[in-house]
């Protein structure tokens, strides 16, 4: 049989933000390898139809669009923002009704609450925070990483049926442009019923103006070396500067010193950043484990002997309080 | 109440993974195995629940003969039975647990499931929300609080940057994200109780994996960094490495 890919793409109060665009492109340069393939975007929101044909530039030439007030209607109820469960079995009635066996969705939080339930219902098998997808040899195989990044596995398929979800600063958006149809979808076609919404988010709160580590081009972490909760002003003056996230080792965390939304690790988050600076962290093997795939590692440690330096591309050897205030002002001047 | 705590045995978190013969798992020569540190969050909520509200706590892991350690790390926390879903060989995808798990929790027919968010050495996410929708049943994955009021549960998720309040009706099948809770330290009592906790075993009911991992290989080893010596005086040629050869700033 012939591929059919459908690509989710995700949004944030009513915005496509990266992750979108990465997936439109991944879905495109999948669907020109497998042959005879064509791919959608499905999109459930109420952006605007100029936020909807943004994603045209990367490729996305069927665009079909959910109104999220719609589908939110169908539940009897107010006083909620969306329902996963219920966008998930939208998802999955669409690429059930209209054929599509491959469905790519963003490992963004959404994305994974989503992912295995979209997986279900439309009896496919189920790879996460894939890192790379091949269509080249006909079918699909894809790697990922396991044990937080410390191996590798790649896996094929006893199954027509796909649902992958995409690891969020890996695949590259790709601009190619070109027309894009809009396609509004009605929520009445796809059974959605009352007893779809079986979770409910009341509110979703998000401090404002803070980077995720998880979704960060550039993150500024700190450890035990910073000695207290205090001390990681520096941390964070640096992050300001050059627009990172804060990260964390499982150390600080445990202390106290920092929430746990930002624990880079084994038990933490696993990141792959343009930029991670890693400041007064010696390297404990599950903490290299969640950032190791990161494209450039720095890392400033007063103990020359540290294991962050094996791993790091490039360092400072001396003491974080020294060197932190210098580099922030450093940095200053040039970004 | 009823409450169930699904577990997992997982090479511990400070193994240095080596690839087996085989190419497609890892070695586990010499390799410890522990309870699935997220699972030790989802053992604790479900036993002060119970310590609260009464009732009893099943821990269910599927695996092979192994996994018992997992239900017996859960008891000596206070789990009071255990049913070990057993596999003959340690050959399955997170379909063919989730059915497996499923089948169990039918049958059991639970107020509240917990799981950890995630197992540390295949870092899915899958299960909790697999079972979830064979059972029909509503979950929230990642989760950091949990309220309950009459049948009704309110559960803070962690998302990008911050938390989603969800709410849903019991039963309901809950992933435990680190900070739920302190999981507590068995004590010397609590380590005699639960040997005499009885471990039933089932057969695995499902078989059919949709997945197959076909190679497994360590990340490319780094060439050797550039490390500077000098202290804070580096910073300059630190900040033109960056920017002029890595390009990254």
């Amino acid at each position: 049989m012939s591929n059919k890919i459908l690509a989710f793409a995700e949004s944030k109060d009513n915005k496509f933000k990266n992750p979108a665009f990465e997936i439109t492109s991944a879905a495109a340069s999948l669907a020109a390898q497998l042959a005879g393939c064509e791919f959608s975007v499905i999109t459930i929101n109420n952006c605007s139809g100029d936020e909807l044909k943004i994603l045209g530039k990367y490729g996305a030439k069927n665009v079909f669009h959910i109104s999220l007030d719609d589908l939110n209607s169908k539940s009897g109820q107010s006083g909620f923002l969306y329902s996963h469960t219920a966008e998930s079995k939208a998802v999955s009635e669409f690429a059930k009704a209209n054929g599509y066996n491959i469905i790519l969705l963003s490992a963004t939080s959404f994305g994974k609450e989503i992912a295995p339930s979209v997986a279900v219902r439309t009896d496919s098998a189920i790879a996460v925070d894939c890192v790379e997808i091949d269509g080249e040899s006909g079918t699909v195989v894809i790697k990922r990483p396991v044990y937080a990044g410390k191996s590798y596995t790649k896996v094929r398929f006893n199954s027509e049926n796909i649902v992958l979800t995409l690891r969020p600063n890996v695949f590259k958006p790709v601009i190619t442009g070109g027309d894009t149809e809009i396609t509004e979808v009605d929520a009445g076609t796809l059974n959605i019923v009352a007893g779809d919404f079986r979770t409910v988010v009341k509110e979703a709160v998000v401090a404002s103006g803070k980077l995720d580590v998880a979704e960060a081009d550039r993150i500024v972490s700190g450890g035990r070396g910073l000695r207290s909760s205090e001390n990681f002003a520096l941390i964070e003056r640096l992050a300001s500067v050059i627009g990172a996230a804060t990260g964390a080792s499982r150390a600080v965390v445990d202390a106290g010193w920092r929430p746990h939304g930002e624990q880079v690790g084994q038990t933490g988050k696993t990141v792959s950043p343009s930029l991670y600076i890693a400041c007064g962290i010696s390297g404990a093997i599950q903490h290299l484990a969640g950032m190791s795939s990161s494209k450039c590692i720095v890392a400033i440690n007063k103990d020359k002997d540290a294991p962050i330096f094996q791993t790091a591309n490039y360092g400072i050897v001396g003491d974080v309080f020294e060197v932190l205030p210098v580099l922030t002002e450093e940095l200053k001047n040039i970004v | 109440m009823k409450l169930v705590v699904c577990v997992s045995l997982v090479p511990d978190s400070t193994t240095k993974i080596k690839i087996a013969d085989s190419q497609t798992a890892i070695d586990t020569a010499g390799v410890a195995f522990i309870i699935n540190p997220y699972d030790e969050y989802a053992v604790e909520e479900a036993v002060q629940l119970k310590e609260k509200n009464g009732g009893e706590v099943i821990a269910v892991s599927f695996g092979t003969d192994k996994s018992r350690d997992a239900i017996k790390k859960a008891f000596q926390m206070g789990a009071d039975k255990g049913i070990l879903i057993k596999s003959p060989v340690p050959d399955f995808d997170s379909y063919t647990v989730a059915r497996n798990l499923a089948d169990v929790i039918k049958e059991l027919s639970p107020d509240i499931v917990f799981f950890g968010k995630q197992s540390i050495d295949f870092d899915g996410l899958v299960v909790p929300n697999m079972v979830a929708e064979i059972l029909n049943m509503p979950s929230v994955n990642v989760v950091t609080r949990l309220d309950i009021n009459g049948g009704i549960v309110t559960a803070e998720r962690e998302i990008e940057g911050g938390k989603e309040i969800v709410t849903a009706s019991m039963p309901v099948i809950i992933g435990a994200q680190k900070g739920l809770n302190t999981p507590r330290y068995p004590n010397l009592k609590s380590i005699m109780a639960s040997k005499s906790k009885p471990i039933e075993e089932r057969p695995q009911t499902y078989t059919g994996n949709k997945s197959e991992v076909f190679e497994m290989s360590l990340p490319s080893a780094k060439g050797k960094g550039k490390i500077l010596e000098g202290g804070a005086a580096s910073v300059p040629e630190l900040v033109k490495l960056l920017r002029e050869e890595a390009k990254v700033i």
